[in-house]
């Protein structure tokens, strides 16, 4: 009959039937897909807390006297404008401007860094990583050994600040603190960053413990409105928030200029870095193609895959990701359009079930924290 | 289930069928279909006077992950629709089998009523497929 393929479960997997979690098969992975309902979810994200397991993503450490130039050699960002505790958003490019994965780069000493990278990409980044080796440098997978929690929402803090010492106040957006001990849970490196749009942390720590730290939060937690999330809420969230998916907004065929990611190209670091000469002409020669965030003005939702068509009918790009936003209450997306299309006002089509539905460009985020 | 169920007739799509006067039946989702789709933001009902035929497509439904279609249960011609859920097509995973119900149709001919699942031939259905 059908092959089946044995999918990876995070150290959490055994805990989620506890808490009602209603389980799918995401890119290999078996994960929560909701808890309660994706709009309860989200809307707890928004306006208290939510607790997201997100054990899968990757964790590569990255050690050696030559680290620092290593990783500026490998990512689109400038590393060396980071001091240790701080933590940077980055993208590891193909020579020829296409993405290899997004990432966050964490400074943990001056010749150690640790490196997050997206669950489905962990093998393909690892040996990308090591077929571009240059100096002294170490490489070290650590991601089936790592777990990771994200607690996001305006509550976040003050839940998490009933569990330690450290003054959470003191770490500053991407910015983070090493050993840190939660609720008797010890060695957890808390890191103020997200994929929610919201205020919140990201806690990384071994497996073996992370059980124990979930369950604390939601013992503290519950009562102040934190409910466990699935990546249904995380997906909502973080489109409102217009924060880009690898395998929708990003991809070897997208660079991340085109993807809307210019902030973390620095072509004009000192140092030289692979997709440096292609990401440049890009910028020089002006984009062909970029993403823009749309709202679909007819009936309908555009989802990943449909075609976008100009008001005169010319096909010019295809929906990157799509959904009714539970914040607004209105169908949106990100589209990779043609440029001279990427104006914000200019009315689109996008092609719902061989219907073409009206779409307008809108500026982006859709949604912004307090608002 | 409720009382209120027992007099449907069940799809192995996941529609219940209501017999109503005449050939006129109602058509909606299970509670079922409506628990495993989640979130309903979208419904796509055919249109007042479009032919629907049995096992074939009539519509879509959105839920905030994924796009299902909807089958229709029996053939005929669309009569009413449930205009209330083009604003509030949540009411579905609030209300399935009744302020949630999709359209009704004149069935053209009733005898295809009789391939339908009873409740508790759908309830076996249903844990059949859970295994």
């Amino acid at each position: 009959m059908s092959t089946r393929t044995v999918l990876k479960r995070t150290p959490l997997f055994e805990v989620y039937k506890k808490y009602g979690a209603k389980v799918i098969d995401f890119g290999g992975w078996e994960l929560p897909v909701q808890f309660s309902s994706i709009l309860e979810e989200h809307d707890a994200v928004r306006k208290e807390a939510g607790l997201f397991d997100v054990s899968h993503m990757g964790e590569v450490l990255v050690e050696g006297k030559d680290a620092e130039s290593y990783i500026n050699y490998l990512v689109t960002n400038d590393v060396a404008k980071i001091s240790i505790n701080q933590a940077q958003y980055t993208a590891m490019c193909y020579p020829d401007g296409g993405t290899v994965d997004d990432l966050l780069v964490y400074k943990l000493e001056n010749e150690k860094y640790l490196l997050v990278i997206n669950a489905s990409n962990i093998e393909k980044d690892f040996e990308w990583m090591k077929q571009n080796l240059k100096g002294e440098v170490t490489l070290k997978n650590i991601s089936s050994d790592t777990a990771q929690l994200a607690i996001q929402g305006p509550k976040a803090e003050s839940i998490l600040q009933n569990l330690t010492d450290v003054n959470l106040s003191e770490i500053g957006f991407f910015t983070f603190a090493q050993n840190v001990n939660i609720g008797g849970i010890d060695g957890v490196l808390v890191s103020r960053t997200g994929y929610t749009a919201e205020d919140g942390f990201e806690l990384y720590l071994a497996n073996e413990k992370v059980e124990a730290l979930w369950n604390k939060l939601l013992e503290v937690g519950t009562e102040d409105g934190l409910k466990p999330c699935g990546l249904g809420a995380r997906d909502t969230l973080r489109l409102e928030g217009r924060l880009a998916l690898y395998g929708q907004e990003l991809s070897s065929e997208i660079s991340p200029l085109e993807a809307g990611i210019g902030f973390a190209v620095k072509t004009n670091k000192e140092s030289d870095f692979i997709a440096k000469a292609a990401l440049t002409e890009q910028k020089e020669k002006g984009l062909k193609r970029k993403i823009v965030g749309i709202e679909v003005t007819g009936r309908g939702i555009a989802r990943h895959g449909y075609k976008v068509f100009s008001e005169d009918g010319k096909e010019i790009g295809v929906v990157t990701s799509g959904t009714q936003s539970p914040s607004l209450k209105k169908s949106i997306g990100l589209a990779l359009i043609s440029a001279e299309h990427a104006k914000v006002d200019m009315q689109l089509k996008v092609e719902i079930r061989n219907k073409q539905i009206d779409a307008v460009v809108v500026k982006t985020p859709f949604y912004k924290k307090g608002k | 289930m409720t009382n209120a169920t027992a007099n449907l007739l069940y799809s192995k799509e996941h529609e219940w069928v209501l017999k109503l006067d005449g050939n006129r039946v109602r058509i909606g989702i299970t509670d079922y279909a409506q628990k495993a789709l989640g979130d309903i933001v979208f419904v796509e009902n055919p249109s007042v006077d479009d032919d629907v035929t049995a096992n074939e497509s009539m519509g879509t439904i959105e839920s905030v992950k994924a796009v299902s279609e909807l089958f229709s249960p029996v053939s005929g011609t669309v009569v009413t629709v449930n205009e209330n859920l083009e604003d509030a097509p949540e009411t579905i995973n609030e209300h399935p089998y009744d302020a949630g119900w999709l359209v009704e149709v004149e069935v053209s001919n009733l005898e295809d009523l009789e391939s339908l699942l009873k409740e508790e031939e759908y309830e076996a259905f249903i844990n059949e497929g859970e295994e």
